[in-house]
């Protein structure tokens, strides 16, 4: 690597493909990247809820039965899990300091959250199908 | 992957002297594990309590309604506003900005005003009569 006063690589482009794991950047990366989609969609969330005349089980399930809330709601939980499985990742990485533990407990967060989205995501699609079936 | 234990990991806190940019930082940490915690734990109770039925989900309502789950709404809400300032504070500085360090400190202490009045005016719109 040539010295930092003749490149016109940016850290990034350096840190990519480099690190530990090989992936370092990535994983940057995909915490930026869902940090904006996590966030878009929870102003989409929050003026959604505000809008609703009411937040009883009735309006809440006719509004979520509608594709147009079906499918940000899908997507925000996509987004919202993926970005706190990277997040808590970087928790772990910093305080397990066991290499073992360390494992363990990633293969635990990885498990406990792909779990957690699934039925978020069961849930929404029974209220969004349920509806169309007119059950 | 064998570690040197003589070279330090990240959380040395103790050899770090406080400032409001050091606070930000933690509480960053710290409202983001609340809120993928606490957090996504409400969202899929309240999706799933949907789903269930109005028994389910008048369950739910009565909880988060109750003074307790007011308190937790409150933290959650106060957590969410300064995970987003510092958030968006993160964006700045990874484009290389804001480092000089009485901009890197007055921001810090912005989003923790910012954070505090956001959730101040929320919960004021959602208490007052409509």
């Amino acid at each position: 690597m040539s010295s930092p006063r003749t490149t016109i690589t940016t850290p990034l482009a350096r840190a990519r493909g480099h690190g530990a794991s090989g992936e370092g950047a990535h994983h940057w990366w995909i915490e930026r990247v869902t940090s904006v989609s996590t966030l878009l969609l929870f102003i989409w969330f929050g003026a959604s809820l505000l809008l609703l005349p009411a937040l009883d089980h009735r309006t809440v399930t006719e509004w979520l039965s509608a594709p147009v809330a079906a499918v940000p709601m899908l997507l925000l939980i996509l987004s919202t899990f993926w970005h706190l499985k990277v997040g808590l990742q970087v928790i772990i990485d910093d305080y397990v300091h066991d290499e073992g533990l360390r494992m363990f407990t990633l293969l635990a967060l990885n498990f406990a959250v792909v779990a957690a989205a699934a039925w978020a995501m069961f849930a929404v699609l029974m209220i969004a199908l349920g509806a169309r079936a007119g059950a | 992957m064998h570690r040197n234990p003589s070279r330090p990991l990240s959380p040395h806190l103790s050899v770090w002297r406080w400032g409001p940019h050091m606070l930000v930082s933690i509480l960053h940490r710290i409202t983001g594990a609340g809120l993928a915690t606490v957090g996504a734990g409400t969202l899929v109770w309240w999706l799933a309590a949907a789903a269930d039925g109005p028994e389910a989900y008048q369950a739910f309502v009565d909880c988060v309604t109750s003074p307790l789950g007011i308190a937790i709404g409150v933290g959650l809400s106060w957590a969410f506003f300064q995970h987003l300032f510092s958030g968006l504070r993160h964006f700045v500085m990874d484009v290389g900005a804001g480092y000089e360090i009485e901009r890197n400190k007055f921001w810090a202490t912005a989003t923790i005003a910012a954070a505090i009045v956001a959730t101040a005016l929320l919960w004021a719109w959602l208490v007052v009569p409509t």
